[in-house]
């Protein structure tokens, strides 16, 4: 059995927070530059452009590229052969979200209690969702995940006599309603089928795949090609400027589901869209 | 792209001259403000009390910053989105408010009140917290420090860019 010591989950912890702050993934930047090329409309372009530079400015100045450095949503993959030791593992990763929030400067945006709404001032306790896995690795994934775009991610139980239509048309209905709010161009996670948290936790899921991944099911493939030609025709565009720049990306994630049951759950994610990985 | 330079506090005579669409770039003073400050505000005029900022001519900017590091003026200061501040908007607008800044739509209430009081709507990029603090000369804190990075800070701006969303 291999053992992972919970002070280098911790360290591992507070590096992937404040680098998914500062740094913008490449493949992010390389299809807004494309979109920006196609794109011609010139608030548009500006709004794009802007967009490039911050991430340029932030990952020089090693700063938050957006202010609202979000939750953080860590998702803890745990080889079933790996034994962690050196304490309980929520208070390594939760020590790493508080040195990481220290050390970046990252702005305290979580409070205690949905009704006290007390400032934690660290970011602390993070949103953990583990798994249990094969083998004896332990994969660290963490998420800074915006309020905005959070915001006007959705549910719906549709029927199981439902199909690809109506799950396309709640999507587009959602986005429709989300408008700029979300901070377009956005990333789309979908999670369809299993239950109704099973369904919302895919959703979020899906929004850790690299974006240049492709869907290896063909039918699900067309299937998030269709919902992203859909929606860049909404012309909602960054900040609500227009154009065919509205999704750089859509990801859906499907499980399987009770016979009366068709649960979809959609996140958004902005632009700014941040999350980090590490295998130990 | 043509851009239109402003100058706070501003009046129904620069208002009457935007344009939803326009850019404009905007130096002087905004207040920063956003959810938990805007409660706040609303309770004191509900009570009749002096609100720690003077509305009359102003800008709220809807930001909550990230905390400023050692010899820095603020860290990242992009806008948050707007429609939360709703409910709160077209009473600070009865009081003289003449501008608001952030990202996103408003409702048709909001959109109404914006047009009813002669005041503007701007939105600023999103998500573009390191670009937008450039802008910033100085920020100092006005009320409610015990909100962190809701407290209501006053800053002051050269050239701060937006465009015109709702007039």
């Amino acid at each position: 059995m291999r053992t992972i010591n919970t002070e280098q989950i911790t360290n591992e912890v507070s590096r992937l927070w404040q680098d998914a702050n500062f740094y913008l993934d490449k493949d992010i930047i390389n299809v807004i530059k494309k979109k920006l090329q196609k794109e011609k409309d010139p608030r548009v372009k500006d709004a794009l452009s802007i967009i490039l530079n911050n991430a340029e400015l932030a990952r020089k100045e090693r700063r938050p590229i957006c202010q609202d450095t979000g939750i953080p949503i860590v998702f803890l993959e745990i080889g079933q052969d790996v034994m962690i030791k050196g304490g309980d593992l929520t208070d390594a990763v939760n020590r790493g979200i508080r040195q990481g929030t220290g050390k970046g400067s990252l702005r305290p945006s979580v409070v205690n209690c949905p009704f006290d709404r007390k400032n934690t001032n660290d970011n602390t306790p993070a949103v953990i969702h583990t798994e249990i896995v094969k083998g004896d690795k332990l994969k660290i994934s963490v998420m800074a995940k915006g309020a905005g775009s959070e915001n006007c991610s959705q549910t719906k139980m549709l029927l199981p006599t439902d199909g690809e239509r109506e799950i396309e048309k709640f999507v587009l209905e959602s986005i429709k309603l989300a408008s700029s709010n979300p901070c377009p161009p956005i990333i789309v996670g979908l999670g369809i089928g299993g239950t109704l948290e099973k369904a919302v936790y895919l959703s979020k899921k899906a929004l850790l795949a690299p974006l240049n991944k492709i869907n290896p099911d063909k039918k699900i493939r067309a299937l998030e090609e269709n919902i992203i030609k859909k929606i860049n025709k909404l012309k909602i565009g960054p900040n609500g400027f227009g154009g065919g720049t509205t999704v750089l990306a859509l990801r859906i994630e499907k499980f399987p589901c009770h016979i009366a049951s068709l649960p979809v759950a959609i996140n958004i994610s902005c632009h700014v869209h941040r999350h980090k990985e590490v295998i130990l | 792209m043509d851009t239109s330079k402003i100058t706070t506090p501003i009046n129904e005579k620069v208002i009457k001259n935007l344009n939803p669409g326009d850019k404009v770039e905007i130096t002087g003073t905004f207040y920063i403000a956003r959810d938990q400050a805007h409660k706040k505000l609303i309770e004191l005029i509900k009570k009749g009390k002096k609100l720690p900022f003077p509305l009359e001519g102003q800008i709220i900017y809807y930001c909550g910053p990230t905390p400023a590091r050692k010899g820095e003026i603020i860290g990242s200061a992009g806008p948050t989105t707007s429609k939360r501040m709703d409910p709160f908007t077209e009473i600070l607008l009865e009081h003289g408010l003449k501008g608001t800044i952030g990202k996103g739509t408003r409702s048709k209430e909001v959109t109404n009140a914006i047009k009813k009081h002669k005041a503007v709507y701007f939105v600023t990029y999103g998500g573009a917290g390191a670009y937008l603090r450039q802008f910033i000369t100085k920020n100092e804190l006005v009320a409610y420090p015990e909100l962190g990075p809701e407290a209501i800070r006053k800053i002051t701006v050269k050239d701060f860019p937006a465009y015109v969303g709702i007039v």
